[in-house]
């Protein structure tokens, strides 16, 4: 136990005194959440876009001042003609152009289906979705304003739950929290261990009476930590800047996150034992963990559109499983009763690591 | 200790070592004494590796009888480690940690208590003259210090011997001359040393040498009857001679 303690001071001293590496660790996730919090918006806010009124009609006004006076649209042009409409989406300013057709309040009035044409500029298609629907949402809620009025017909209201004005946040903080602690837990880990071998250093603590199990364990004690540390500081940056309240139970997002910290340390180990020098533990891990984590855990790209053998992979990679367990805690508020198989998907995943992590390490040392 | 052959540090009967169909060390035997400075030669590739990796509890023979500081080799490993002292050419010291930081995690390790290890290690730096520099990186001593600090450490926790793997490699002759002298000192103190070295000169120093070459004891004695018996001027020539037989070749 002494000499564990020993162990893990001195590897907490290796950490400490690589600022560099330090600064990039805490730097990153804070870099990254206000970045995506503030710069790198994908949300729908002040978009400019053109209005063609060719009703002119009380019920055509009343829609466009219901869509000015939303404040995620601008009304910038208000377009005369078809014809300038091309003209203004070249200038690049405008994003979306609502027509108003010429019979539109008549064919309201009379009962006939109204119809409304909504022009978007497809080369940015994230937007131009995300606009679409938030624009559809408001004319619905006119629509429905209309015809409960007249008593007519039965609208389909569309809702975005849980994250009502489309905001980015809820997305990307699980997704930063599953990426940080992977690249403490594996990279980190493994580069840690593998410099030990390299330096030489690995053979005299094997040498020493200090047992090979201690010697892993001290050195993924300091990650652990370590891990933990930037997890509180990302959610109190999540809630404090970013405005987005933890509404599940904390404690067991930390006891889950605990899990995947463990599961990813394994991991790291695990590369590790199996390579000799750094740039190989680092090329492993880069490719075998974070590029798939990135690409097919759901955090960049949506996870239904892949097909079935990349969904299957995918299902492979702890951090997607982390990254829905978060998002049902964090955003949606639920409990284990809903996420308990992604749980137990993780846990199985980290005693299986657990076990061949325990059976290379016997192997190595002989 | 074994109580049989109290003046023995080291004793090997026909040690083997067999990977697949590789034998890397062919039934070797010999006895070192206690205190004594006894060279491990061979070219790379004979064999010396596997054999200190057997003696220092890393590894565990195919075959064979041994006994290190009077303990088996098969069965007590443990008790080896905790009797012996290691230092290499490749790895000295950790570089970003200081001094006494390096002093109190080897200690450290050995279970050396915190009291002790305080004066001990005071002491140890006063006598390697580094006041001045304990609380400095390791990284910013001079190459001969490191080497100088990294024997120390491995003989912190006095151990019964201390296993030196290519120790002087890549220091200049002045600094290896005065590197000899803290060995010399440690054997008058009753350490065992056993060292490889890829000097000749350096193979002068010790008591007896051994020579390897294809996993056998090609050649064991004092420096003085080797060159007598093959009638040669130096180490080298030896060393020459015996090596020019060998069939592996890393």
């Amino acid at each position: 136990m002494k000499q564990l303690l020993t162990f893990v001071k001195k590897e907490f001293l290796h950490v400490l005194r690589d600022r560099r590496t330090l600064l990039l660790l805490f730097g990153m996730p804070v870099v990254q959440i206000l970045l995506f919090g503030f710069a790198l918006s994908t949300e729908v806010k002040n978009t400019k876009i053109g209005v063609l009124d060719l009703d002119k009609s009380q019920t055509s006004f009343e829609i466009i001042s219901k869509i000015n006076a939303n404040r995620y649209f601008d009304i910038d042009k208000n377009l005369k003609s078809i014809d300038q409409a091309e003209n203004a989406f070249k200038g690049g300013k405008i994003k979306m152009i609502v027509m108003i057709p010429t019979q539109f309040s008549a064919d309201i009035n009379s009962g006939k289906k109204a119809q409304l044409q909504l022009i978007t500029d497809g080369t940015d298609l994230n937007l131009a979705n995300q606009i679409y629907s938030f624009m559809s949402n408001i004319l619905l809620d006119f629509y429905g304003q209309q015809t409960l009025q007249q008593n007519s017909g039965v609208q389909p209201e569309i809702r975005m739950l849980y994250n009502p004005q489309l905001r980015g946040a809820p997305n990307f903080v699980p997704g930063v929290m599953a990426f940080i602690l992977l690249i403490i837990c594996v990279l980190m880990t493994a580069i840690a261990i593998v410099r030990e071998k390299e330096s030489g250093s690995m053979e005299i603590l094997l040498v020493s009476p200090m047992k090979p199990y201690i010697i892993i364990l001290a050195k993924a004690i300091p990650y652990f930590i370590l891990s933990l540390i930037i997890l509180v500081s990302i959610i109190i940056l999540s809630v404090t800047v970013l405005d987005l309240p933890i509404k599940g139970n904390l404690i067991l997002l930390f006891g889950i996150s605990i899990i995947f910290i463990i599961t990813n340390l394994l991991i790291g180990i695990v590369i590790s034992i199996l390579t000799k020098t750094q740039q190989t533990a680092m090329l492993i891990s880069l490719v075998g963990t974070m590029l798939p984590t990135l690409m097919l855990s759901g955090f960049m790209f949506p996870v239904e559109n892949m097909p079935i053998p990349l969904q299957m992979v995918g299902n492979l990679i702890p951090a997607k499983w982390y990254y829905q367990i978060v998002k049902n805690i964090m955003i949606k508020g639920t409990g284990l009763e809903v996420v308990w198989k992604h749980v137990l998907v993780l846990f199985a995943m980290m005693a299986v690591l657990f076990i061949i992590a325990v059976k290379k390490f016997k192997i190595r040392l002989e | 200790m074994n109580t049989e052959t109290p003046n023995i540090a080291i004793k090997a009967e026909n040690i083997t070592k067999i990977f697949g169909d590789f034998t890397a060390v062919d039934h070797i035997s010999f006895e070192v004494k206690k205190g004594e400075i006894f060279g491990f030669l061979g070219a790379n590739g004979a064999g010396k590796t596997t054999a200190m990796r057997i003696f220092s509890g890393l590894s565990i023979p195919s075959s064979g009888t041994a006994t290190v500081a009077g303990f088996d080799v098969y069965k007590q490993t443990e008790m080896i480690k905790k009797n012996i002292g290691y230092m290499s050419q490749k790895f000295s010291l950790y570089h970003n940690l200081t001094v006494k930081e390096n002093l109190n995690f080897f200690g450290g390790i050995y279970g050396i208590p915190r009291k002790e290890l305080k004066i001990k290690g005071d002491l140890l730096i006063k006598e390697l003259g580094l006041e001045n520099e304990k609380n400095k990186l390791v990284s910013e001593l001079p190459l001969g210090w490191k080497q100088k600090l990294a024997f120390s450490v491995a003989i912190f926790h006095e151990p019964q011997i201390v296993f030196l793997d290519e120790p002087t490699g890549g220091v200049d002759p002045v600094t290896r001359r005065q590197f000899w002298k803290m060995i010399y000192e440690a054997s008058d103190r009753g350490i065992t040393i056993f060292v490889t070295t890829h000097y000749m000169d350096e193979a002068e120093y010790c008591d007896r040498i051994s020579i390897m070459v294809d996993g056998k004891i090609a050649a064991l004695d004092t420096p003085a009857n080797l060159k007598k018996h093959y009638n040669a001027q130096n180490m080298d020539d030896v060393f020459y001679e015996l090596a020019r037989g060998a069939k592996r070749v890393e």
